[in-house]
């Protein structure tokens, strides 16, 4: 694993980070990387919101009542 | 206590949304519609649990999420699938330059705050999930929303695990340029 990974690369181990437990020498690399590159920033940051929303499908409807409920 | 008449029609017009849902998930319409049988057959027993505590579709969704991953688990009948190696390669090729740089740097999206652009956000979202090729789909939401390990999903897919890191990317990728082009796209150049 060379240390100057490129964005194409930086997406599939941002990706693959969320599904397994990344190496040392991986999880260095990608820190490095996400320090000076704001789209890589950016991408690793739309998907925490994307499988967040995921998690939520199906509770679009918010509660009629607000107070009781918080979600 | 017998389900009341007025339950029961708020239970029947969650159903086409249960059943768009779950075929999405299952890909096989029978079976989605199984489950969605068993979901409001479990809800209409239930009526007591529900008790009006939480959102009707929240709770029905709750259900069903179990239904499926019971489906999901039943079925040893999935064939294996292959995929390449190389497809997401050539795919995602466009998304950079030879160098391996964005050509397209990913924009900074801002977290759907309020109750109304969450709806609208996931209604997006919907639209873009609907859009995956239907393998990619599936395994996707296994891993996002049923919040299956991947193991478990290669299991089920007959896949290998790089097969299925490489299938969690490409949607991962599909459904961040959809929603960046058709939600974030939209709200970055307001048209009056």
């Amino acid at each position: 694993m060379t240390l100057m990974m490129s964005c194409k690369e930086v997406s599939r181990l941002v990706s693959q980070g969320l599904d397994r437990r990344l190496g040392f020498g991986e999880r260095v690399a990608l820190r490095m990387h996400l320090a000076i590159c704001e789209g890589c920033g950016n991408f690793e940051r739309q998907l925490r919101i994307l499988r967040e929303a995921v998690r939520q499908l199906g509770e679009a409807e918010p509660p009629s009542r607000s107070g009781s409920q918080s979600t | 206590m017998p389900p009341s008449d007025d339950f029961q029609a708020r239970l029947e017009g969650q159903r086409d949304y249960l059943l768009r849902f779950a075929t999405l998930q299952l890909r096989d319409p029978d079976r989605a519609e199984d489950c969605v049988q068993e979901t409001l057959l479990a809800a209409l027993t239930g009526e007591a649990g529900f008790g009006g505590r939480s959102d009707l579709r929240t709770w029905l969704t709750g259900i069903l999420k179990h239904k499926i991953v019971d489906a999901i688990r039943r079925s040893s009948r999935e064939p294996a699938m292959a995929i390449g190696p190389g497809d997401d390669a050539l795919e995602f090729d466009a998304l950079f330059d030879p160098r391996g740089h964005w050509a397209d740097a990913p924009a900074a999206w801002v977290r759907p705050d309020t109750e109304l652009e969450r709806s609208q956000f996931l209604a997006a979202l919907d639209i873009c999930l609907q859009r995956l090729p239907a393998k990619t789909a599936r395994a996707f939401m296994m891993r996002e929303h049923l919040e299956l390990e991947t193991a478990e999903i290669c299991k089920e897919l007959g896949i290998t695990a790089t097969n299925c890191w490489v299938m969690l990317y490409r949607a991962r990728m599909a459904l961040r340029l959809c929603l960046e082009k058709g939600w974030f796209g939209e709200k970055e150049s307001p048209r009056k």
